[in-house]
């Protein structure tokens, strides 16, 4: 059984935990020094002026591979329930799992043959 | 009315028992820090930090200090409310999760039935932290930082997944005590080798660690996600960073290495207290950290992720379906 009083502690770490980091950069707001001109809050380039807007066009690899995580990282909280009630399933508990992880395993080599994975 | 008390003197007491995670939490990243470069010191036949009290051991307060004096720079066009957001939320999740880590026997905060699902989630939440800071620098080199930051972190975060699958499996339990009891007679750091190798490769991939610490590759992107940061935001980063290390080792240590048993059962080494055992083990796979980034160098990107999706996650895969088959068709016995 669940049981709710359990997570009254973590919530108050959580708050703990945010008020000490808050803390820290209020802190840091306070004793640091505060001598702010045009050149030391530009963007840092090494040197000189940025040619253009950072938020441009970026590889699209990056995009897929959040796709293909999305995907697993799915299958993967499938299958927790699944892992810790193993020993007590039917046999048709256990192949149905093995028929899914066949299915996204044909999906996975698809993904490897079309190029999904290539870097360069 | 004595109800109210009655709650209010419990959750008194759970801050005295946070704070006593929390603070020789923070001392132990500070002299991490202070290893690191004590330790790549030797290694490289350098002396390390030696200025600062003997040998060098108040360097990681001064380096505080020193930190906490200089100025909070926010740049002129970034997001400044993400920008300061971003390493308040790196630094509360690396110090969350350790509310359900057990460092012996009944020592542990809140001992969660589904603790391993809260600290894969708590773990999942942290690429924000960066994916943020690169997005509100409005910085070239934080941007691609952090988009390389947060694709690394989440293709090795596929096969850990799949590696805890594997522990799940042979245990039947989602909680982090039981995981640890259940290797009583075995740790499965022998059963499960190949799965202890992966797992152990990828926390180094998902901390950041050399030799996959691209997104900080200091010749080409000066610093990565937070290149923009100074001061104690910068510091909080560092501070989350070094707090994800020990966290990563210490569930390598709860799911491999059997906790805070002791290495054999006898009764020399149970007078040893547990939470001593967890702090060797837990030193000693921070000390391989330390090691690896002295010896090895640098990946290349392709690499890294070939290394993540076309090795390391058929392998945990294949490895799932073996130790399911195995366990299923042995009636649970392992």
């Amino acid at each position: 059984m669940t049981n709710i009083e359990e997570y009254i502690p973590i919530l108050i770490f959580l708050l703990m935990a945010i008020i000490m980091s808050v803390g820290a950069i209020f802190m840091s707001f306070v004793f640091g020094e505060k001598e702010p001109y045009f050149e030391k809050s530009s963007t840092y380039e090494c040197g000189f002026e940025p040619f253009s807007d950072t938020r441009g066009k970026f590889d699209v690899q990056f995009y897929l591979v959040a796709i293909l995580f999305i995907i697993f990282d799915l299958e993967i909280i499938f299958m927790f329930p699944w892992a810790v009630a193993l020993i007590e399933l039917e046999p048709l508990g256990f192949w149905s799992m093995m028929f899914f992880l066949f299915v996204l395993t044909i999906g996975f080599i698809y993904e490897w043959k079309k190029g999904a994975l290539e870097w360069n | 009315m004595f109800i109210e008390n009655n709650l209010v003197m419990e959750s008194l007491i759970d801050v005295l028992k946070i704070l006593a995670i929390i603070l020789p939490l923070l001392i132990f990243i500070a002299y991490l820090t202070y290893f690191e470069r004590k330790v790549i010191g030797f290694m490289q036949l350098r002396k390390g930090p030696n200025v600062v009290g003997p040998f060098g051991l108040f360097q990681p307060f001064a380096d505080g200090i020193k930190l906490l004096t200089k100025e909070t720079i926010v740049p002129s066009n970034s997001n400044k409310f993400l920008f300061i957001l971003s390493p308040i939320i790196t630094f509360t999740l690396a110090l969350i999760a350790w509310a359900v880590i057990p460092i012996d026997n009944d020592i542990v905060l809140s001992n969660i039935n589904v603790g391993i699902m809260y600290i894969v989630a708590v773990s999942s939440l942290s690429v924000y932290g960066i994916i943020m800071a690169g997005w509100a620098s409005n910085s070239r080199y934080a941007f691609l930082g952090s988009l390389r930051s947060a694709a690394q972190m989440i293709s090795y975060e596929v096969s850990i997944g799949l590696i805890i699958i594997n522990i799940l499996i042979t245990v039947g339990s989602l909680n982090l005590s039981e995981i640890v009891l259940a290797q009583k007679n075995v740790w499965y750091f022998l059963p499960h080798f190949p799965m202890f190798i992966v797992f152990f490769i990828s926390t180094l991939a998902e901390t950041n660690r050399a030799p996959f610490d691209l997104p900080e590759a200091e010749a080409e992107l000066v610093a990565g996600y937070n290149v923009e940061y100074s001061s104690l935001s910068f510091g909080l980063f560092f501070l989350g960073e070094y707090g994800n290390m020990i966290l990563m080792s210490s569930m390598t240590t709860i799911l491999f290495l059997g906790g805070w048993l002791p290495p054999v059962d006898n009764e020399i080494f149970n007078l040893i207290p547990g939470f001593v055992w967890f702090f060797l083990k837990v030193s000693f796979l921070l000390f391989l950290f330390l090691w690896i980034r002295a010896t090895l160098p640098r990946f290349r990107y392709d690499q890294l992720m070939r290394l993540g999706w076309k090795v390391f996650l058929p392998l945990s895969l294949f490895w799932v379906i073996i130790t399911s088959s195995y366990v299923y068709f042995n009636n649970g016995n392992f």
